[in-house]
């Protein structure tokens, strides 16, 4: 088996994940993307969705994150997520709820800025949607 | 000399500060507990966030059209200096020390010719520097976090920056706060925050390694940048709030323990003085008795 790649996972008000993985599954702005160990540095966007941390041949571990940041080295992958929560605690309820707000904030949005940030809320709640069971 | 019950007065009045202070200390301890923690939680984001950045900063450095709030405006002419301070008082010279360093400041660009805006968080800050520099301070925020720090408060803060930024309200952007070292010490320090200070070291460990980028650099650029701006302002309002609390803990500590030397040295000398009054009126007696 190759070496480990050290998976980060951070959201603004703490530290979620540091340990040593076998490959993590991001889903990157133009599309998934898998990173292993010696992967090639590069640094991405990550758009919202579920983060799947690979872990001794299957999926140790299934995270939404509603979107951020992604830095691959060959030794570690650092995830700056905006907002970060275990698909296992993620409901429907949560997710139609955040859908609800959302569409509330982009009928009331003023300005470009409010209605921009009104849609990334949807979009996020619709990613939440899709998996929340 | 005060009379005895004069003494008496004194004595419970001091007594009930004593309590008053007593309970400030315990309350700002376990809000500082809090505070202490959200701030030290926070850490490892910006300081990631930071190294992202650093990393793009370097292998963007010297190229044409890179964003401005990496670049600067290229001028260096209006300064916006962020205050970070308390709503409250009562915390030693938490809120001292920043107006302090802001001032010093301040003084120095203007000597240099320079424009200077402040912009106050926290209501002491802003009184504080309204007597010497009423002119420059313009409408800040107050009443932040007061059930603990959020991240769309500091969004807040960030996006008026990164609107008046946008608008070439300034060219340069600081940010002075207390930085959490321990809970009797806070250091003020003060972070440029536009244009964003490349850190040297950063691009040395990275050792020209090339980074791939998706998207492109410039798409990746232009929504990180404000949001570290975000994560930076938030940096600083925690690390403010664990500081404020250690501060008004010390303080409020050596004001219990000032109320509790004082009501030692009035006790000794209320009685003192019941004595004396005693004896005197003994020595009153006797002598009465004796002329007789």
């Amino acid at each position: 088996m190759a070496d480990k790649i050290l998976f980060e996972l951070v959201c603004p008000t703490k530290q979620l994940v540091s340990s040593p993985v076998d490959m993590v599954v991001v889903p990157g702005a133009e599309g998934d993307f898998g990173a292993m160990e010696r992967h090639s540095p590069m640094i991405s966007s990550v758009r919202p969705g579920v983060i799947d941390v690979h872990d001794g041949g299957k999926i140790a571990d299934r995270i939404f994150v509603a979107g951020g940041f992604a830095e691959v080295t060959e030794e570690r992958i650092t995830v700056l997520a905006d907002e970060a929560l275990p698909v296992a605690e993620l409901t429907k309820d949560m997710a139609a709820a955040r859908l609800e707000a959302a569409k509330a904030a982009l009928a009331d949005a003023r300005s470009d800025h409010d209605r921009v940030a009104a849609e990334r809320q949807m979009a996020v709640a619709e990613a939440m949607g899709a998996v929340a069971h | 000399m005060p009379s005895l019950k004069d003494l008496r007065l004194r004595i419970a009045s001091v007594k009930s500060t004593r309590k008053i202070t007593s309970a400030m200390k315990m309350v700002a301890a376990s809000k500082l507990r809090r505070a202490q923690s959200a701030a030290e939680a926070a850490r490892p984001f910006a300081e990631r966030m930071e190294r992202m950045l650093g990393t793009l900063a370097g292998s963007l450095a010297g190229q044409a059209g890179a964003p401005k709030m990496l670049a600067g405006t290229g001028a260096d002419r209006v300064h916006l200096i962020v205050m970070v301070t308390a709503d409250r008082g009562l915390c030693g010279g938490f809120n001292s020390s920043v107006v302090r360093s802001v001032r010093h400041l301040t003084a120095q660009l203007l000597a240099e010719g320079k424009t200077v805006m402040i912009l106050p968080v926290g209501r002491k800050g802003r009184e504080q520097i309204k007597r010497d520099y009423a002119k420059q301070l313009i409408e800040g925020f107050e009443q932040l976090g007061r059930k603990g720090i959020t991240f769309p408060e500091a969004e807040q803060v960030a996006n008026r920056i990164t609107a008046m930024f946008a608008a070439g309200e300034f060219d340069v952007c600081t940010v002075v706060y207390n930085r959490f070292k321990s809970v009797i010490s806070q250091e003020v320090t003060r972070q440029q925050l536009i244009p964003f200070p490349a850190p040297e070291k950063a691009a040395a460990v990275q050792g020209g390694a090339v980074f791939e980028f998706e998207p492109t650099e410039e798409d990746i650029l232009t929504s990180l940048l404000p949001r570290n701006l975000a994560i930076q302002v938030l940096r600083a309002l925690l690390e403010s709030q664990a500081s404020e609390q250690g501060a008004r803990m010390s303080a409020m500590d050596n004001a219990t323990r000032n109320a509790g030397d004082m009501i030692n040295r009035l006790t000794t000398q209320y009685n003192r003085s019941r004595q004396a009054q005693i004896t005197k009126e003994l020595i009153e007696i006797i002598s009465g008795a004796e002329a007789l």
